[in-house]
């Protein structure tokens, strides 16, 4: 037990008998009045801001290299980032590989879903495409061929493609934006869909703009490099990266 | 007490390899020819990328690379450390007190995954570490081998980046790169995972210098235009009020920071990692806010118009609730890091880039568009002050109840030089370190803050001291969290490394107790042991020397005592079980509506 009291160094108080810190309690203070939304913006009395989700697509240009799948999708994973398809892919360089994401997110979201792709090392460079790029997706369905005319007149009327008919099934595919897939999807819906597989989306920035940022630089650079080699790029570090995504 | 029985088992003095022969050793090194197996290639980079120092564990898969180090003629010098997790607190601690790089090693299998906690507290807290993780053979990858773990899929969620090094060839430049990431914009851990093969292979040459990775950019300076709207800001406040956060410590911005704090006389509070950033006995600085911060930096974070924060990620021990942090604040948000912008709390003003260099920046740009800052936020100034006054953080402590921890922590900052470094455990013992010790320097304070690892003051320690073996290194622990690293007394021993550690034993998971008491009605379920060993005769068994303490007469001679052994100790400071930690913040609470005591909880 204790036998001397403390001295007079520093904040100990031999004479005091409480519990705690002395002070104003909380209800004594002066409290602030303001407030911030569940997402840390500072709410404005006059005119408060909402950000509402919104569906959109982001264009990864990323290394060609093991672990890079692994890695995007964990990140999306473990930020609980609300994701409706990710593909991956090659690009003009074998260097190279192209995610796309479609994410349903409010602005805030979208930001750090971008910066957070930015961040990561194999990662080249990031961006949100606008509203008009070019989106395809594609599905492949496998339907009871009750009434192969009918099947063939909505085949028809979505572009669709028959791939396999057989006694009892027919295979089609559908290619088209997500919205146009959807539709296409849902009439087929009324023969039995038996079995579907379907894509996330492959998206291009429109016209001559480029997708990302870094896309002008290494398509200008491959050229070069391919001229001055004689002939295309090599693509043996690239072979020997594949194995793992 | 008995004797140490550490005499024997060290090696003499001449076989160690000092700091001092290292630099001619790599002078030597640099004419000689490269390496020759993926082993030599790993040290040969360890060396050319200035790494002195190495923690670790031995085991099967790492043999190749020990063996390695052993055979070098330029190579860091190997700390072995008893359990790996506390390799990687070691190494974080060393790149927390250098600014460099730590690094640990460890075998596969269960080595790396004893790393996996040291490196997710690195990731935490942006410290820079790499770890080296031996591997099986690449032909046994996938075939659960004995001793295998995916290690890189592990640990891909809590590193920068991490590599498997597949061929001879493949290990000096991995090795190199992941030193260069570690510490480069804004820091963190990294990983090289080590397949025996490629460790045993033959290297068909010259490794390439190393270097960041392709594409890889921090940034330097904000954008003007930026600063110029930060500054405006500012210009426009009645209440600014600066936060330092780790970044602050990591950026080496404490100099421009403190330039920019005189020049403009404004208040100041920072984060917990931040502590130091600023001094604390600076009146402008009113200490850390957040959960356990004081009344006064919690009452002016709450009260500020404009809030310039730096280097921080807005962590929820620091804010609360996010509605109810600094609610009224213009927020000004530097930071290396693009995705901690608005990431949390949102940027008004967000200033991506170097904390020293965008400090400068917006001293800059203030400085042009104001002459009279200083005068006009006088009533700001007063008002922190007289909250500083209104909260206290003088604490109770009659002479017939048990020793209070906050007094020992207090003489113990009394009894040491200002440039003492101070390490920490998680829990109660780490806020009244926290609290009660003034620090007036950054890279003082060395703890585990976003991921709240039990354990890691001992190792911390360790780290430290091999980092600055020449200043006095403090480690406080509580009892629960100094059970789980306990066992590194045995490298602190051998290596005898002068160490003191003081626990500030209240026989609990104290915090624990403390938030049983708050909000779980006073059932201390699995917090309270009951039973807890003696830390004086286990430290004497380890070879270190032991006291204990509890009373209020003996602490200035005991810690006396302890501080002059020329070796490691520890302090077992039997302190009050009752007391808890104020002010307090309930999780997701309101810093403005922190409590002072368990009934305003």
């Amino acid at each position: 037990m204790s036998g001397e009291s403390p001295g007079d160094a520093g904040f100990a108080d031999p004479d005091a008998d409480r519990d705690g810190l002395q002070g104003p309690g909380p209800d004594e203070r002066e409290r602030p009045s303001g407030r911030r939304s569940a997402e840390g913006a500072r709410v404005d009395p006059e005119a408060e801001a909402s950000h509402p989700e919104r569906r959109t697509t982001i264009s990864a240009l990323v290394k060609h290299e093991p672990g890079v799948l692994a890695e995007v999708a964990g990140l999306v994973s473990r930020r609980r980032f609300d994701i409706d398809s990710l593909t991956v892919g090659p690009t003009t360089n074998p260097e190279t590989a192209r995610m796309t994401l479609t994410i349903e997110e409010p602005e805030p979201g979208v930001r750090q879903v971008e910066k957070q792709l930015a961040k990561l090392v194999p990662v080249i460079s990031v961006r949100e495409l606008d509203r008009d790029a070019v989106r395809r997706e594609l599905a492949v369905l496998k339907m009871h061929d009750d009434d192969p005319a009918a099947v063939e007149a909505v085949a028809e009327m979505f572009d669709a493609r028959t791939l396999d008919a057989e006694p009892g099934t027919v295979t089609v595919e559908v290619t088209g934006s997500s919205a146009e897939v959807d539709r296409a999807i849902e009439a087929f819906q009324r023969f039995g869909v038996r079995e579907l597989t379907r894509t996330g989306t492959a998206a291009l920035a429109r016209g001559s703009e480029w997708t990302t940022d870094a896309e002008e630089s290494r398509y200008e650079r491959q050229r070069t490099d391919a001229a001055s080699a004689g002939s295309t790029p090599t693509t043996e570090g690239a072979r020997a990266h594949t194995d793992d995504d | 007490m008995s004797e140490p029985a550490r005499a024997t088992a060290r090696p003499p003095e001449a076989e160690r390899r000092r700091d001092d022969d290292r630099a001619v050793q790599r002078d030597e090194q640099s004419s000689e020819a490269s390496p020759t197996t993926g082993a030599d290639a790993a040290i040969a980079a360890l060396a050319a990328g200035g790494v002195e120092h190495v923690f670790g564990v031995q085991g099967g898969a790492i043999m190749p690379v020990y063996d390695a180090l052993a055979e070098a003629d330029a190579a860091p010098t190997h700390v072995t450390m008893a359990h790996e997790q506390a390799a990687a607190h070691a190494a974080d601690a060393y790149g927390q007190v250098t600014g460099e790089p730590g690094v640990c090693m460890a075998t596969s299998g269960p080595g790396a995954t004893n790393l996996v906690t040291g490196i997710a507290d690195a990731d935490m807290d942006s410290d820079p570490v790499v770890a080296l993780t031996g591997q099986v053979p690449t032909a046994f990858l996938g075939n659960d081998a004995f001793q295998e773990t995916d290690t890189v899929g592990v640990t891909r969620p809590i590193t920068k980046e991490n590599y498997v090094a597949g061929e001879p060839d493949a290990v000096g430049p991995s090795v190199g790169e992941a030193i260069e990431l570690a510490g480069a914009g804004r820091p963190g851990p990294t990983l090289v995972d080590l397949p025996k093969d490629a460790t045993t292979g033959e290297t068909t040459g010259e490794a390439p210098e190393a270097g960041l990775p392709e594409y890889y950019e921090a940034p330097e300076r904000a954008e003007q235009s930026a600063v110029a709207d930060a500054a405006e800001a500012l210009t426009d406040a009645e209440r600014p009020l600066v936060l330092a956060g780790g970044g602050v410590v990591k950026a080496e911005a404490s100099p421009a920071l403190r330039a920019f704090v005189e020049r403009f006389d404004v208040p100041v509070v920072t984060t917990m990692p931040g502590i130091g950033a600023v001094p604390e006995d600076d009146e402008r600085c009113l200490s850390f806010a957040g959960m356990h911060g004081t009344g006064a930096a919690n009452m002016a974070i709450s009260h500020t118009d404009c809030l310039f924060a730096i280097g921080t990620r807005f962590d929820d021990r620091l804010t609360g609730g996010v509605e109810t942090f600094a609610p009224e604040a213009e927020v000004i948000h530097a930071d290396i890091d693009a995705a901690e912008i608005s990431k949390n709390v949102e940027a008004d003003y967000p200033l991506v880039g170097d904390a020293a260099a965008v400090v400068e920046q917006v001293h800059e740009a203030f400085d042009a568009r104001t002459a009279d800052a200083t005068e006009r936020y006088a009533d700001w100034r007063e008002q922190c002050r007289e909250w500083e006054a209104e909260y206290p953080m003088t604490y109770a402590a009659p002479a017939d109840e048990p020793l209070k921890p906050q007094f020992v922590v207090e003489a113990a900052d009394a009894a040491t030089p200002d440039d003492a470094i101070v390490t920490t455990g998680v829990g109660q013992h780490q806020m009244w370190a926290a609290q009660y010790w003034t620090y007036r320097s950054p890279r003082c304070w060395v703890s585990s803050h976003g991921l709240g690892t039990m354990g890691y003051g001992l190792p911390a320690a360790i780290g430290a001291k091999v980092a600055e073996p020449d200043r006095e290194v403090v480690c406080f622990e509580g009892d629960g969290s100094f059970l789980m690293t306990l066992q590194e007394l045995s490298v602190a021993a051998r290596e005898n490394l002068d160490v003191t550690v003081i626990v500030l034993n209240n026989e609990a998971i104290g915090m624990v107790r403390q938030w049983q008491d708050a909000f779980f009605e006073g059932r201390h379920t699995a917090s309270e042991y009951g039973w807890m060993p003696e830390f004086e005769p286990i430290a004497e068994a380890f070879g270190a020397k032991g006291f204990t303490l509890d009373s209020y007469d003996e602490v200035a001679d005991t810690l006396e005592a302890a501080f002059a052994h020329d070796g490691p100790s520890v302090v077992d400071a039997r302190i009050d079980p009752r007391e808890n930690v104020y002010p307090m913040v309930p999780s997701g609470g309101d810093n403005s509506g922190f409590a002072l005591s368990e009934g305003q909880l």
